[in-house]
């Protein structure tokens, strides 16, 4: 079979010869025009007058376009309709677009779009926390609460209280390959788009919005992307809508990509947090309750900040039983780049809160962090008996709206089954009944010498005065679903030809992740064909429509099945026949080694799809999965959002300069839990990379705005995503062997998302290592750049 | 919601400004200018003769957009990402360099190689390329092609130090050790005769591409108002990211005699357009620390373009190499037409954006006297490779029977110019060397700096690490364990 096999990326040739094709790599027709935005420079205000004249004069322009011009929604929001392609008069952040040039090259368009004489009323932008808590300045009328148990009073009764908060910085994505969107004008109203999307519907139905057409109307084609990482879920409408209303005006192919420094400057980022915690532990370090409170700084507009925020809430337990726990989230409205989606999806921004918690009390008790983990652990996985759900009762909803985001607002509450009796239940009632992490734990502790290192470590701090090392652990469980449950359903298309040749398609996207190879993986395996006669093509609205974002962790689990259901239905077609030319039973008709065999029957599966088309039977097929089991209702916070849990455990070696706060990972060891792997090499590949990512988040990059809310790190040189040498020296990175113990594709687990917060360890390993300059506890922001990591140090040796 | 009836209505109550001058404008490559040159190199093993080219025209944009060769990709238009390295081949060997930043009139006579080129003739993928899709050094795939041009010039060059070889690469989906896995593999395996490219002979070209300093001095003398181009790595993003116009524009890459280096008895001296790599590999035996500071200077790529004479130049605060020369106690040598005149170097940077160098002048080189190695260059950024130092320091204290002798100390980083130490200098020159001399002399840091905060670094984190450096040069000096890249877990 196919599956399970660790075969290289099926684009791996294309990429490494150049020829793999990106958007702006796809030949353009004759005259395309390209586009640029014309940029606010002020962060908040209106504008008084807008002098475009030099941008017409400028060399090569074709047209220039304000929000006056666009022919119908001025909108490229996900969510609530907040977010105007174009300023309709009104600024939030600097690097807004206010005016779209197009010009006939890009760096005519990019030198007009500077030209812009606008005017502004200037107001004073809200940045901060407290800015946006004394305005007022939030997204819903206040803040989100989850809770379970009386957690103020626990911790009230508790023998130990500890209290603490801290700041947690965003990021910037930087997929290499920036925004970029390419429309070609087709026959009477339809447009073809080529966009860098990791969803491709979201893009056919704003830009149908904003030219007035039907999503049928509108064709969105994407074959991959240079990363996405959650950066261009919802970041690339304004790109794809820009190209169709231009293309759709002068009648051109319309082309935009962002200049790096534009994609910085416009796009959202990862929500930075503030997190304030207090938390009770009993004698023996088993927590009685935590109080979280959340101020999450959202930017501009809406966009998904809900879900995000959601989901920070939902990993507040990470993977601890919490007895009680309280969980208060503010979603502040700030003027800023307008927050996004960026993996994890706010799952790291909570889970880093807990895991502050738990370094923070084992400090103060005393105890090793990791037998302080344990402890707290939820219990095993054990059997439960599967509850079915009845399909709920739906209100109108209204197709116009954007159905198909993770912003958009689900029908009515959701009715969910009261708490289950069982006490091994997170704060939002699900019970978790698939827990890895105990025997992770004791492999993971022995497979790194865990108990020599970290004397070794104290050794070493103890004869060392200016490098000192510090070692810390951190597991990861981290809930596998969208949280808005309709979204949790996918298409495929499968064709077979007549020489056995399957052509596949489905509706996730490829950004990197190896999504294709695996879906290839499962349609070889189930028609039981070597996979190069799998052909895997671009994601295409007009093949399966309606799809969900390639987000969330999603993508094999939910197009896997997809995939699987279409290969089914032509599988058992064929069988079907040809057990009936052969007078026998369709069970017994098998697939495999590019061989299907009846009775005595042995033809290759050439033949077999030759003989099928000849008895006209159909050799083409739809799949569908819907997951099941998942409800949700996040006003009250209860019900089961997860199908299940991806479980992962870290443990990463540090040293530090105690004279500059410089520091360097040593060795990282990780065990993670990708069930039953359909690829452990694209699976190991995506947690070294999700590592690698997680620590730079947390030591190297930050975000830096000014007064005024000027991003000044938007740019490579400015901001620090980890170089080849950050990358740990020793790397150990195996998979944990098990099955996912629900029903998923060959019992594989996402593996998208939840390697990242293994990087968690690394800021734990930094606050380690700075505990032992000095007596008290280190108390970390993040991201804990050298100079912060300086701060530490002169803090817990009694300085400022 | 509007449907569409008719695709003509929907646009006829808008009136949208649509120039009459479609077509012809926009590429600047149609305007004239004084510094257009002809121009001929090697692409791909195949001859190039480009006639009256832009000057700033950059090479990654020509490949992509003149020549429909989009292995390349863009990633930054900065130079610091490396998606659109390729190889360049001159008389001094491979170089990987940043085709973003890269006029074409800096490749005169030399061999580029794209990622096009890197397979065989007959489509034999190069070792790193099979190595690459082996050991699943892809996945998103846009940084690939300059990862592999990268490691096809440091394997042709047979470079085994593969993280300072892809410092300058950045990939965000693989966290790098598949690649590293996929470099190390090929070590062993023989050079492709297909990459084995050669420089063509050429003709100058034009007077703004002089064939030696001589050359130059006349044609900037005729033009005193021109650019000059050195690498290109900070004046390329004038272009790419400023979006200047720079006319006229003289090109320093054909002036061999300014690449010269004379290591003699009494003195060290760096011609002008010695680039960053040849200049920390001359010092690596002279002065290992500085050089080790170069081994962190930007990137391959960068170093492989960036000069000795363009980074004094431009006088930037921040950059790393002032600070260390002015340490050795470095002369800059200027040239005027046929008037020369030389300098302490630190005299050169009379403010924030404004040095000792009058129109038409050039820096010819700069030289430092040879001398016992006590020289210590500690490099502070957010990230150890590829980044801008938040604070440069670099000490030159020499020590006699147990005695302060000499010191020199410069900073980057700290003030609006690449700046002496002078009042921690004196607190130390005459005393005793130890640990009490050092803390006393701390103060003296705030007398001599007033650091700004930026995005890179606090005032007070500036300040404070300053000294901080000066304490670790002193523990250095007495054998402790104070370089955090040395410790091994």
């Amino acid at each position: 079979m196919s599956v399970t096999k660790p075969l290289p990326h099926d684009a791996a040739p294309l990429h490494v010869s150049g020829t793999a094709r990106y958007v702006d790599d796809i030949p353009t027709p004759k005259g395309t025009l390209h586009l640029a935005f014309g940029l606010s420079p002020i962060a908040k205000g209106k504008i008084t007058s807008m002098d475009l004249s030099a941008v017409k004069a400028a060399d090569g322009v074709v047209m220039v376009m304000t929000a006056d011009d666009l022919p119908f929604a001025n909108d490229v929001s996900p969510s609530i309709h907040d977010e105007p392609l174009l300023s309709d008069g009104t600024i939030h952040y600097i690097g807004q677009p206010v005016f779209l040039v197009i010009a006939n090259s890009h760096l005519a368009a990019r030198k007009a779009a500077r030209l812009g004489q606008i005017d502004y009323a200037e107001e004073t932008p809200i940045l901060t926390v407290e800015e946006a808590l004394a305005a007022d300045s939030r997204f819903e009328d206040g803040p989100r609460i989850y809770a379970k148990g009386d957690a103020d009073a626990a911790i009230a009764a508790s023998a130990h209280v500890i209290e603490g908060g801290f700041e947690l910085g965003g990021q910037e994505h930087f997929y290499l390959e920036g925004q970029a969107a390419l429309a070609v004008p087709n026959e009477g109203a339809d447009m073809l788009v080529h966009s860098s999307t990791q969803h491709p519907t979201e893009i056919q139905h704003k830009v149908a919005d904003a030219l007035g057409v039907p999503m049928h109307a509108i064709r969105v084609e994407t074959r991959r992307m240079g990363g996405g990482f959650g950066g261009k879920e919802s970041q690339g409408n304004a790109l794809a809508v820009s190209c169709a209303v231009a293309s759709r005006a002068t009648g051109k192919a319309c082309k935009m990509r962002y200049d790096r420094d534009d994609d910085m400057i416009i796009t959202g980022k990862r929500h930075a947090f503030r997190i304030s915690y207090k938390a009770g532990f009993d004698e023996n370090g088993h927590i009685q309750g935590v109080s979280f409170l959340h101020h999450a700084i959202c930017g501009w507009a809406q966009d998904l900040s809900l879900p995000v925020a959601d989901r920070a809430m939902l990993h507040s337990d990470n993977a601890y039983l919490l007895p009680n726990a309280r969980i208060e989230s503010h979603r502040l409205k700030t003027n800023t780049q307008s927050a996004t989606a960026y993996r994890g999806f706010g799952g790291p921004q909570g889970m880093v809160g807990i895991e502050r918690v738990m370094d923070h009390a084992a400090y103060e008790l005393g105890l090793d962090p990791v037998e302080l983990r344990r402890r707290n652990y939820y219990e095993p996985a054990h059997a439960t008996a599967d509850q079915t759900l009845e399909e709920k009762p739906l209100g109108h909803p209204d197709p116009h709206e954007d159905l198909t985001s993770r912003g958009a607002v689900e029908m009515g509450n959701a009715p969910v089954r009261p708490l289950p009796a069982g006490g091994n239940t997170t704060p939002y009632g699900m019970e978790v009944s698939d827990f890895e992490l105990h025997g992770m734990t004791a492999k993971l502790l022995q497979s790194s010498d865990y108990a020599a290192r970290k004397a070794a470590i104290q050794k070493w701090n103890d004869e060392n005065s200016v490098i000192k090392k510090g070692i810390a652990f951190s597991p990861v469980k981290f809930g596998i679903s969208f949280t808005l449950t309709h979204l949790n359903q996918a298409g495929a298309l499968v064709h077979v030809y007549q020489d056995g040749s399957v052509h596949l398609n489905h509706g996730g996207t490829e950004m990197g992740q190896g999504l294709f190879q695996k879906v290839a993986q499962v349609a070889a395996s189930r028609f039981g064909i070597p996979l190069e006669l799998v052909k895997i093509t671009a994601t295409d609205t007009a093949k399966v429509p309606n799809t969900s974002a390639t987000a969330a962790s999603s993508g094999s689990d939910l197009n896997g099945m997809a995939v699987k259901a279409a290969c089914d239905t032509i599988r058992d077609r064929m069988a079907d026949y040809l057990a009936e030319r052969h007078q026998a039973d369709p069970s017994t008709v098998t697939f495999s080694n590019g061989h299907v065999s009846v009775g005595e029957e042995r033809y290759t599966f050439a033949e077999a799809a030759a003989l099928a088309y000849q008895g006209r039977i159909s050799l083409s097929a739809t799949g569908f999965y819907k997951t099941p089991k998942i409800e949700w209702d996040r006003i009250k916070g209860r019900g089961r959002p997860f199908f299940y849990f991806a479980y992962g455990a870290s443990i990463t070696e540090v040293a530090i300069d105690t004279l500059t706060g410089e520091n360097r990972i040593l060795r990282t060891d990780i065990l993670h839990d990708a069930g039953a792997s359909l690829n452990p090499a694209l699976d190991i590949g995506q947690v070294e990379g999700a590592y690698v990512q997680g620590a730079g988040w947390l030591t190297t990059e930050e975000l830096v705005w000014d007064g005024k809310g000027n991003l000044r790190t938007h740019a490579p040189s400015t901001y620090k995503i980890p170089a080849c040498s950050d990358r740990p020296d020793v790397f150990n990175v195996a998979l944990w062997s098990g099955e996912n113990r629900e029903d998923t594709i060959y019992r594989s687990k996402a593996v998208g998302e939840p390697p990242f917060m293994l990087g968690i360890s690394a800021w734990l390993a930094l606050s380690n290592a700075v505990a032992a300059c000095g007596d008290s506890y280190p108390a970390l922001d993040a991201p804990a750049t050298a100079e912060e990591v300086w701060r530490g140090v002169q803090r817990v040796r009694g300085g400022t | 919601m509007h449907f569409l009836t008719s695709d003509g209505k929907l646009y006829a109550r808008r009136s949208f400004y649509v120039a009459s001058k479609e077509g012809t404008h926009g590429r600047n490559r149609v305007r004239r200018r004084v510094s257009r040159m002809n121009i001929t190199f090697l692409l791909n093993g195949e001859t190039v003769e480009l006639a009256d080219v832009d000057p700033t025209a950059t090479l990654l944009d020509w490949l992509r957009e003149d020549r429909d060769l989009t292995g390349t990709k863009e990633g930054c238009n900065e130079g610091d990402c490396g998606a659109c390295t390729v190889m360049v081949t001159d008389e001094r060997g491979h170089k990987a360099l940043n085709s973003c930043i890269l006029f074409l009139p800096q490749l005169h006579g030399k061999a580029v190689r794209t990622v096009e080129g890197a397979s065989g003739p007959n489509g034999e993928a190069h070792p790193v390329q099979q190595a690459m899709v082996d050991l699943h050094g892809s996945q998103c795939g846009f940084c690939t092609p300059g990862f592999v041009m990268s490691m096809v010039a440091s394997h042709a060059n047979g470079a085994t130090d593969h993280d300072t070889q892809l410092a300058g690469n950045l990939c965000r989906c693989t966290g790098y050790a598949p690649i590293i896995r996929a470099a190390a593999a090929v070590e062993e395996q023989p050079v492709p005769v297909w990459v084995k490219d050669k420089p063509v002979a050429t003709q100058a070209s034009s007077p703004m591409l002089p064939g030696s300093s001589d050359e130059l001095a006349k044609v900037y003398a005729e033009h005193p108002n021109a650019t000059l181009v050195a690498g290109a790595t900070d004046v390329g993003l004038w272009v790419t990211k400023q979006l200047r116009d720079l006319d006229p524009v003289i090109f320093l890459n054909r002036c061999e005699d300014l690449k010269e280096i004379t290591v003699t008895n009494h003195e060290v001296r760096f011609g002008a357009m010695v680039d960053m790599n040849r200049m920390g590999e001359t010092l690596a035996d002279l002065h290992p620390s500085y050089s080790e500071m170069i081994r962190r200077y930007a990137s391959v790529q960068v170093r492989h373009a960036a000069t000795v004479g363009g980074n004094i130049a431009n006088g930037s605060p921040i950059g790393d190499n002032p600070p260390a020369l002015i340490a050795l106690g470095a002369t800059l040598h200027l040239r005027k037409g046929d008037e020369r005149r030389s300098m302490p170097l630190d005299e050169f940077f009379i403010d924030y954006g404004k040095q000792d160098r009058a129109p038409g002048e050039f820096v010819e080189a700069v030289s430092f006297p040879r001398q016992e190695d006590r020289l210590k260059a500690y490099k502070l950024s957010k990230r150890f490779d590829q980044d801008i130092s938040a604070v440069c320091g670099c000490f030159n204290i020499a020590v006699s029977n147990g005695t302060v002798a000499d010191a020199r100390i410069a900073f980057g980083g700290m003030s609006g110019i690449p700046k002496r130490a002078t009042n921690v200098e004196a607190g130390l020159i005459g005393k005793p060397w130890s640990l009490e001399t050092v803390r006393a002399a701390l103060p003296a840091f705030a007398d001599d700096f007033t650091p700004m905060s930026d995005m890179r670094a606090s005032a007070s984190y500036r300040l404070e690490t300053a000294k901080a450096m000066l304490e670790r040069y002193f523990l250095d000096d007495h054998g402790e364990i104070t370089n955090v890249l040395e410790v091994k877990a």
